[in-house]
């Protein structure tokens, strides 16, 4: 599509260039100098001069199809495209010239002679490329009248066209009209080389060449199309039409703006007429994303003003009683008299928040300030509790600091690629096209996972090896890789002397070679074949630029703080760390995480990852906030609800977080919630946490306030307003509001002075400011007087903590077990087109590809249980009971199933148990044991919830 | 997915011609051609099994097989005769003698007798220039056809 409203953001026809040779040519007079291997196209571009083109856009690679592009070139015959010929030292072209001229408009003539001349009309108008090139050659007369066309229903007599093939709107987000297209391969070729799905291809040929989706009896839908939307990037002209553009017309401004989905953090533009939001357009310019996206940033924005959405504050005296709709400052009295009251009834500990990592850095750390500075206590904790708090125990134990060492490019770099326990391409789908690419290249991968995921294998993707372990042995097999590469003499050795702790390196490798932890005796235990786990051990630690990205499937475990340690341990074992195309990357769920850990959302961490014990910490915000700060931790979220069911923790201001449908163990959440006497529910929709809650502050999205947003690789990225709040205030305002209630005095004005807030106080961010990140685009932190810039790689020439530290790592079974009664492991995770807890997608047209939480369960598992797929069962564990549907599949092993937990009517935490990680309280959703057997309907948990949620949703109407 | 599916047993004799291409360079078009010698034409629900076999999209398969005008969707009839309808045949008649042909048959390019026994397609071009107008019956290329021997080879398909 067009790029018409930003600077800088012009289309340059061919991708860029890596090599370091410079080399200078002349277009059209003009010196220019580019790398070696860029495309005359390309390098005119550069010079400024834009070459007519219609097959080529630089997302992809050139192909010289349309001969519009051709150029003349000094002492070289003909006119050759400049989209296909690179570039060489003193070359001369010429863009333009009589010849040129006369070709070109007899190209656009015989395109333009088999295309609709509906341009008023069209839904491209004004965004198309076909018609820009129409002018840019001067198209004035068509002197063909052909009668067979492709874009005709009927012939003048009325007869039916047998070449028209009428538009596919299968798909909810865009349609595909073959009467416009010019068959140019831009949408087929962006399909495989940026999205790497190969759902298209060019049928037929000649007269008869058609894009497809799929086979013959295929449509969008039914192909293997992921809707991530490259395609319609790519299209120049109506064929691959976004269906918002077709009904509110083409925008006219652009904001750029950071997706709220997903921990990759892609840069978007917002494309707007007035402030109605148009579509959302990947940037191409984008650092984590790179002008690329998938169906939810791209298309799944829906939410926003979706009519569930709550506008007005809300309170009441008990859940029992339906919500009654109030003012702002009835709402903010009402929750600051109550909490106050609390506290003076049963202590200043007796309340606490939860911070969102769906908001933005300066709103988290708003919350947390709120509790330090005006509640008087540590109670606060984050939804990274229930996720990545492993990742900030192990890596900060290990390497000394809580973060992914790379940057997303880094990944073009890796030549082995180990995936543990994650799915990017559909929990991190921008992330997972761009490690596919990498493999298509030729980069090595290794997948340790229960799950055959699609990287194991799909479209030209096949791991070279995966290490199907049983849920619960990750430890196992982390340390029995470490095994093999120290028994085998595999490691760095300089490496490991010159950056690591090398008498604890001697206690580590003494640890790992006791033949307890070799492949042969962990495989009863894991399930991992030995010699399987062995080459995948060698091929990590000698093929090259090692590379880890892992997930919730490392995490998410009694021991997920020791895999993440094992993980670190085998990093510094290969000398995979400290530079580009290796390093430990944990793929992080939401927009936010990082963000919301490294704002001092937990309660023993100041921000900046700084223990609240330490007085010379302590002493920073003291001055800055005029306070004075409480020593001691506070508490976690399970020790939030825990204190509640005994009476001791009595109210919570929850931003932008669901803990009753993301937490585990569901009915404890339950108890807790229901125990508490003042839960303050901030968020776009009644959430099914909000059933427990006496106040609703309507929150913003983030479409509709100022911030930034942290990815996995730190990078600070904007989040800029495109819109103004339909609540009234962004959501740092109201956290502000609630603040001043109960007295505190806050008088920001914008997010923008929160930051230089925290970059006085948090050294990591010392010189983060938005005028910087709106010159450089993105920051990654450390960003201070060493790095001004910020830091792409970490720990390049020394660990943060000084020396790499190796730290043992014991298997210890989890207390989870399966028996007689509970047969079956389960594990949970997620899916391409819904996010987290659903409450954003679950309200946008992305429920056509998922619409309800199924089981997966092995052939051989349904078999002996006589459950057919599609059949309702009953799934039971330890916890409690839910039912839904089976999926038969052989993805998962035999004796392990998988769901998703994106349906609140499944509720897939029912199941899971308190069990959490030994350091962190993570909590253990990756296995339960559990059993599957037929079922006619939905569980008494299930009949109960649901009615318990209608009654706690009524809203009374306002008084008249 | 709405595709019909194999029966056991084409999927089996399917499965084999895979098996038999494993470790190819290059493997789609040999196993296409195999498939057309085995089943006659390319039936659609092989597709699918190909392109997983081959770890590559069903449409690239799909692109693949409807790029060649050799590779049928359906079965053809027991006799395949092309009557080449390139330049030089036509300068010497080609075009007539095509209009004759289909003519006698009742056929459309492409189409295939009710009974079975002839199908008929255009072709481009058979290396056969110095003998237009050219024809081609199953494998064999015949040379000079006029009226009367393009009769005499349609009578003794069985048309």
């Amino acid at each position: 599509m067009r790029d018409f409203i930003l600077p800088n953001d012009r289309d340059m026809g061919t991708p860029a260039s890596k090599s370091d040779t410079m080399v200078t040519l002349t277009v059209d007079g003009f010196e220019v100098t580019v790398p070696a291997g860029t495309s005359v196209m390309r390098a005119s571009n550069e010079a400024g001069i834009a070459i007519p083109k219609l097959c080529a856009t630089d997302s992809i690679e050139a192909f010289g199809s349309c001969r519009l592009c051709m150029v003349e070139i000094e002492g070289r015959r003909g006119t050759p495209a400049s989209c296909t010929t690179p570039v060489s030292e003193g070359m001369v072209v010429q863009t333009q010239s009589t010849k040129l001229k006369k070709l070109r408009r007899g190209v656009m003539e015989l395109y333009i002679s088999d295309h609709p001349l509906d341009c008023l009309t069209c839904a491209a108008n004004g965004d198309c490329e076909l018609q820009d090139m129409a002018g840019a050659v001067g198209l004035r007369d068509v002197r063909y009248d052909a009668k067979a066309n492709h874009f005709e229903p009927r012939n003048t007599s009325g007869e039916v066209n047998p070449d028209y093939i009428p538009k596919d709107d299968s798909n909810p987000y865009f349609t595909y009209d073959p009467a416009k297209c010019i068959a140019c391969s831009r949408c087929v070729r962006a399909c495989e080389e940026v999205q790497g799905t190969f759902a298209l291809t060019i049928e037929g040929r000649g007269w008869d060449s058609r894009v497809s989706a799929g086979m013959a009896g295929d449509d969008f839908l039914s192909s293997d199309c992921v809707s991530c939307g490259a395609c319609v990037q790519a299209c120049p002209t109506a064929t691959l039409q976004e269906k918002s553009v077709i009904e509110l017309g083409t925008p006219e401004r652009s904001v750029l703006t950071t997706c709220a989905y997903c921990g990759v953090g892609c840069t978007f533009k917002a494309e707007l007429q007035g402030d109605e939001l148009v579509r959302m357009v990947p940037y191409r310019h984008g650092k984590a994303n790179r002008g690329h996206s998938c169906v939810k940033g791209r298309f799944a924005y829906g939410y926003a003003h979706h009519r569930d959405r709550i506008l007005n504050p809300m309170i009441r005296d008990s859940i029992d009683q339906p919500w009654r709709e109030v003012g702002w400052d009835e709402a903010l009295n009402f929750a600051a008299n109550r909490l106050r009251g609390l506290q003076q009834k049963h202590g200043r500990e007796s309340i606490g928040v939860i911070t969102s990592s769906r908001c933005t850095n300066e709103e988290t750390y708003l919350v947390q300030k709120l509790t330090r500075a005006v509640f008087g206590n540590n109670n606060t904790d984050t939804c990274a509790r229930v996720c990545h708090s492993p990742t900030g125990y192990g890596l900060g134990q290990t390497f000394g600091t809580s973060a992914g060492t790379q940057d997303f490019d880094s990944i073009e770099q890796a030549d082995v690629v180990v995936v543990i326990g994650a799915n990017p391409t559909d929990a991190h789908p921008v992330f997972g096209s761009r490690l596919k690419k990498r493999l298509r290249a030729g980069a090595k991968l290794i997948v340790v996972d229960p799950r055959r995921t699609d990287l194991v294998k799909s479209n030209h993707i096949r791991a070279a090896h995966h290490l199907a372990l049983r849920p619960g042995t990750n430890v196992a097999v982390v340390t029995a890789m470490a095994h093999v590469i120290v028994t085998e003499g595999l490691m760095k050795e300089d490496f490991i002397r010159s950056r690591c702790d090398w008498d604890e390196f001697q206690d580590y490798a003494a640890f790992v070679t006791d033949p307890r932890h070799s492949p042969e005796t962990t495989e009863a235990l894991t399930g991992v074949p030995a010699e399987d786990l062995r080459q995948a051990a060698r091929l990590y630690a000698t093929g090259g630029n090692g590379a880890i990205y892992y997930g919730l499937g490392v995490t998410e475990h009694s021991q997920g703080s020791t895999t993440v340690i094992g993980i670190a341990n085998l990093a510094m074992l290969t000398g995979n760390i400290g530079r580009e195309g290796v390093g430990v990357n944990p793929l992080r769920g939401q927009n936010n995480v990082q963000g919301s850990c490294d704002m001092g959302s937990f309660p023993h961490e100041l921000p900046g990852y700084r223990h609240v014990k330490l007085p010379e910490v302590r002493a920073i915000f003291e001055d800055a906030w005029g306070v004075k700060i409480d020593p001691e931790p506070g508490l976690r979220i399970p020790n939030m609800l825990d204190a509640a069911v005994e009476g001791t923790f009595k109210g919570l201001y929850c931003q932008g977080e669901d803990i009753l449908q993301s937490d585990p163990d569901t009915k404890h959440v339950a108890a807790g919630l229901a125990a508490m006497e003042c839960v303050i529910v901030h968020d776009l929709f009644l959430n099914e946490t909000a059933n427990y809650a006496h106040v609703f502050l309507p929150g913003s999205t983030f479409l509709e306030k100022d911030g930034t947003f942290t990815n996995a690789e730190r990078r600070i990225n904007r989040v800029r307003k495109v819109m103004a709040p339909k609540n009234g205030y962004a959501d740092w305002e109201v956290t502000q509001l609630l603040a001043n209630a109960m007295g505190a005095e806050w008088h920001y004005t914008h997010p923008a002075q929160i930051m230089a807030e925290i970059a006085a106080t948090t050294p990591s961010f010392a010189n983060v400011t938005y005028d910087l990140i709106d010159e450089k685009g993105s920051i990654q932190w450390p960003c201070n007087d060493a790095h001004p810039e910020g830091t792409a790689t970490m720990h390049v020439d020394g660990f943060v903590r000084g020396k790499g530290r190796f730290i043992v790592t014991e298997y210890v079974a989890t207390d989870e077990r399966t028996g007689p009664r509970f047969p079956l492991l389960l594990t949970t995770g997620r899916i391409l087109s819904q996010y987290n807890v659903g409450a954003q997608t679950r309200r946008t047209e992305n429920v056509i590809w998922h619409d309800q939480d199924l089981l997966e369960i092995h052939p051989h598992d349904a078999e002996v249980r006589g459950v057919k797929d599609g059949d309702w069962i009953k799934l039971a564990s330890r916890s409690g009971e839910t039912t839904l549907r089976a999926q038969i599949t052989d993805r998962v092993s035999p004796g392990v199933v998988y769901t998703t937990f994106h349906h609140p009517d499944t509720q897939a935490n029912v199941i899971t148990t308190d069990y959490s990680d030994w350091a962190t309280n993570c909590p253990e959703y990756k296995v339960t044991a559990v059993q599957v057997s037929m079922s006619n309907g939905p569980s008494e948990w299930q009949e109960d919830y649901a009615e318990q949620a209608k009654r706690a949703r009524r809203i009374q109407p306002a008084a008249e | 997915m709405p595709h019909a599916s194999l029966a056991d047993t084409q999927l089996d004799r399917l499965q084999e011609i895979l098996a038999r291409h494993d470790g190819l360079e290059g493997p789609l078009l040999p196993i296409l051609h195999a498939i057309q010698t085995e089943f006659g034409y390319i039936p659609a629900a092989c597709i699918p099994v190909i392109a997983d076999h081959l770890n590559i999209g069903r449409a690239e398969v799909h692109g693949v097989v409807s790029f060649y005008h050799d590779f049928r969707d359906a079965p053809a009839g027991r006799h395949v005769v092309k009557i080449c309808r390139a330049e030089a045949c036509q300068a010497v008649g080609a075009k007539a003698l095509a209009e004759i042909a289909l003519a006698k048959l009742g056929l459309e390019w492409h189409g295939t007798t009710p009974n079975g026994a002839v199908t008929i397609k255009p072709v481009y071009c058979l290396g056969l220039c110095a003998c237009g107008p050219a024809a081609m019956v199953d494998d064999k290329v015949v040379g000079r056809v006029d009226a009367a021997k393009l009769n005499r080879i349609l009578t003794e398909a069985g048309a």
